[in-house]
């Protein structure tokens, strides 16, 4: 092919790919081409890659140093599940549910109005970026309330914080937690808010702040709308089902669902 | 009552039905996790050989979930056709997968002795069927259902198109069922799978979706998949309903975990029934199944996920459904852990679900802390297809956006048709002709861009 003197066709208004304008519409990936029947190599890779990425997202450990230096001083807790590893984890949703017994003998009972744990989930990717950003975001917004140390908490699923707040004695928990990633977006987190948790309290309890990232729910927007739920559980002392049923019609809790997937983290 | 086996000097016991039927199963992550599953692959073998060794009778005489407290177990007993099971009725469950393997049983028998084979007694010789097995019979068994078109028939493959999107931005949408639409997809269904689950957002939906169709004259279902109740309200207020919806699974507990009752399964089909909608017949119908989906609404009474799994085909078939499918390796890995056992599962759901008279189809599908990739979709498409599989789910580039997970691509079901030779439905594999996207000379579809074809102005 070295000596094939075809001239090499230029890009021109008619070879614009006539896909391009319906891509505005939508991040499927749609108009792909095919070779026979099958995908083109580029778009084969292309997925590949972004399965790898996501597949990372879902097997890289939680950075927590990373977390700790951009708290800059600020007191934080480290606690483990009862999953010892990652692949204990993705067959054990139980055990990434209870703290390990030396996690849960660290904890010291105190008396607080919230507090807030950042979780790895199924991306530790998404907790290590978008946590202590929206913790921080918090802590601006409830400047009246009382919130414990943030505790960082790795293997976990979201029903973990329900015995780190019953342990240290807070009125509610908020769970930032790394969800489940897809090939478009590996680091999204959720939110999910628990007024008076205990161990076993139900999902229908809790309310859901999801598809936060850079190009999803952005940080201000996540914690604007969940200083209002956090106001409203306090005063109501409830969430769950009931707080979103009487939430205003407007458009602040349009991405606040009560936490009822069963193919969330949870 | 127990059970036992002795193997190589071992005497394995099992205290009951439920327990024996675990043991047998093959290992999946779900029965370990809900701690049902063989202690060994010694004790899963002795399971396997007591088994075989088990009357089907016993299936009419031990209610797995008992029939006072459980309105699937109570359908499963008081629909149980004693005529149509007399002919297996002097079988074991050894005996019975040797019967349906046998040349002598053919497209016919099966179909006859189906009303008599209950949930239990599919998935009991499932455990002892190999994945070949579970193929070879699935092919020679015809479950043909109609609305618009005729799905299940011999030397046919149908789609549904997925076009799903995080917002459902309708042009979003249309931009993706017009992809689709292009690669010959569709046949089974346009189904949305909705990112918000209300009665408003389901009428808009189902109006473009109908609108679409009925501008190109498509012969084909649309369906948005919102919970059945909004479904009824959505008929209620003249949404234009082709099939009514509904997640389902094996056991009354878990069904209301999904918030549904057969109750309310039999108000939503009678409503829809009611619109007459349907042109070539009246199969309108359309459940999701999967294993896990019990064990993760703690509704599973003790019974193993493929068990459980069944009896949401005895739901299923109460009801003539068009379409059902599995959505076998949706649900995650702490239920089916990797490729291996999400492949099984897809051979076993279809198998069952074909031996009780039910449409099966299937989502071949994983999410990304699942041990699968797209090569393990190859693999599970082709025997599926090979099985004779109803239909499968397609979405752009296998990436649905909406619900972050992988599924197959519309190029997939192009590679799928030609490898085997599979038609879409007859009606619309004539309209894709018709409308130009078809080289019936070549026999394959033509690579045309949006431009090309007058579906273009679906978008504009």
């Amino acid at each position: 092919m070295a000596h094939d003197k075809t001239p090499v066709q230029k890009p021109d208004r008619l070879s614009v790919d006539p896909w391009n304008d319906l891509r505005s519409l939508t991040r499927a990936r749609i108009g792909l081409g095919r070779s026979g029947n099958a995908q083109r190599s580029t778009d084969v890779l292309a997925f590949q890659a972004a399965h790898a990425q996501a597949r990372d997202a879902v097997h890289a450990p939680l950075d927590v140093d990373a977390m700790k230096a951009e708290l800059q001083g600020e007191p934080c807790l480290l606690v483990h599940s009862r999953a010892v590893d990652r692949p204990t984890y993705l067959r054990r949703p139980d055990m990434g549910r209870r703290l390990s017994p030396e996690s849960l003998a660290g904890l010291e009972k105190g008396t607080w109005d919230a507090v807030f744990v950042a979780a790895d989930g199924l991306s530790s990717v998404a907790a290590a970026e978008g946590a202590v950003p929206l913790y921080h975001a918090m802590k601006e917004r409830l400047k009246d309330w009382s919130i414990a140390p943030l505790v960082i908490a790795e293997q976990a699923r979201v029903a973990i914080g329900d015995e780190i707040a019953a342990a240290m004695g807070a009125s509610m928990v908020v769970m930032m937690i790394g969800e489940r990633p897809g090939l478009s977006v590996a680091n999204s987190m959720g939110v999910y808010l628990t007024y008076a948790p205990r161990v076993g309290c139900p999902d229908s309890a809790r309310n859901c702040l999801s598809n936060i990232h850079p190009h999803g729910l952005r940080t201000a927007v996540a914690a604007d709308k969940l200083a209002w739920l956090m106001r409203e559980a306090r005063q109501r002392k409830l969430t769950g089902v009931d707080l979103k049923d009487d939430a205003p019609e407007s458009s602040i809790l349009d991405n606040a669902s009560p936490a009822l997937d069963k193919d969330t983290q949870a | 009552m127990g059970f036992h086996h002795t193997l190589g000097g071992e005497r394995h016991q099992f205290d009951d039905l439920k327990k024996l039927l675990a043991a047998a199963s093959s290992q999946r992550s779900g029965d370990e996790l809900a701690g049902l599953a063989a202690s060994s692959d010694g004790q899963r073998m002795a399971a396997r050989y007591a088994l075989a060794d088990l009357p089907l009778t016993t299936f009419l005489n031990t209610d797995l979930v008992p029939y006072e407290e459980d309105e699937v177990t109570r359908l499963i007993v008081d629909t149980h056709d004693k005529q149509a099971f007399a002919p297996i009725s002097h079988l074991t469950v050894g005996g019975f997968r040797d019967w349906l393997l046998s040349h002598e049983t053919d497209t016919a028998t099966l179909a006859a002795v189906a009303p008599g084979i209950t949930p239990e007694m599919a998935a009991a010789v499932s455990k002892i069927m190999r994945n070949q097995d579970l193929m070879s019979v699935a092919r020679k068994i015809r479950v043909i259902t109609k609305f618009r078109n005729t799905i299940g028939l011999e030397g046919c493959l149908a789609t549904r198109l997925q076009p799903n999107h995080p917002t459902d931005d309708l042009k979003g949408i249309a931009a993706s069922t017009l992809d689709g639409l292009l690669y010959g997809i569709g046949d089974a269904v346009i189904g949305i799978n909705p990112a918000t689950d209300s009665v408003a957002n389901g009428l808009a939906l189902l109006d473009m979706l109908d609108h679409a169709r009925q501008r190109y004259d498509i012969p084909t279902q649309t369906c948005v998949l919102t919970h059945v109740t909004n479904t009824i309200e959505i008929i209620n207020r003249g949404g234009a309903v082709d099939l009514v919806f509904q997640s389902i699974a094996g056991t009354q507990k878990a069904n209301e975990g999904f918030g549904v009752t057969l109750g309310i399964l039999r108000e939503a089909h009678e409503a829809a029934q009611a619109l007459k909608r349907g042109t070539v017949g009246d199969n309108l119908m359309y459940f999701e199944t999967g294993q896990g989906a019990a064990l993760s609404a703690d509704a599973h009474h003790g019974i193993d996920q493929q068990t459980v799994e069944t009896r949401a085909y005895a739901v299923a078939r109460a009801f003539r459904p068009l379409l059902v499918n599995t959505v076998v390796g949706f649900i995650g890995p702490e239920y089916l852990y990797d490729g291996k056992q999400i492949i099984r599962a897809g051979l076993e759901d279809h198998f069952c679900a074909k031996l009780l008279g039910v449409p099966m189809g299937c989502d071949a599908c994983y999410t990304n802390h699942a041990e699968a990739d797209q090569d393990d979709m190859d693999n599970l498409m082709v025997l599926l297809a090979t099985a004779g599989i109803s239909f499968l789910i397609a979405v752009p580039g296998a990436d649905d956006i909406m619900l972050n997970y992988q599924s197959l691509a519309f190029h997939d079901i192009l590679t799928l048709r030609d490898l085997l030779k599979l038609k879409p439905a007859p009606e619309f594999a004539a309209w894709l002709e018709q409308t130009g996207l078809y080289d019936a000379v070549r026999d394959r579809m033509l690579p045309l861009s949006p431009a090309q074809t007058r579906l273009g102005q679906m978008i504009a």
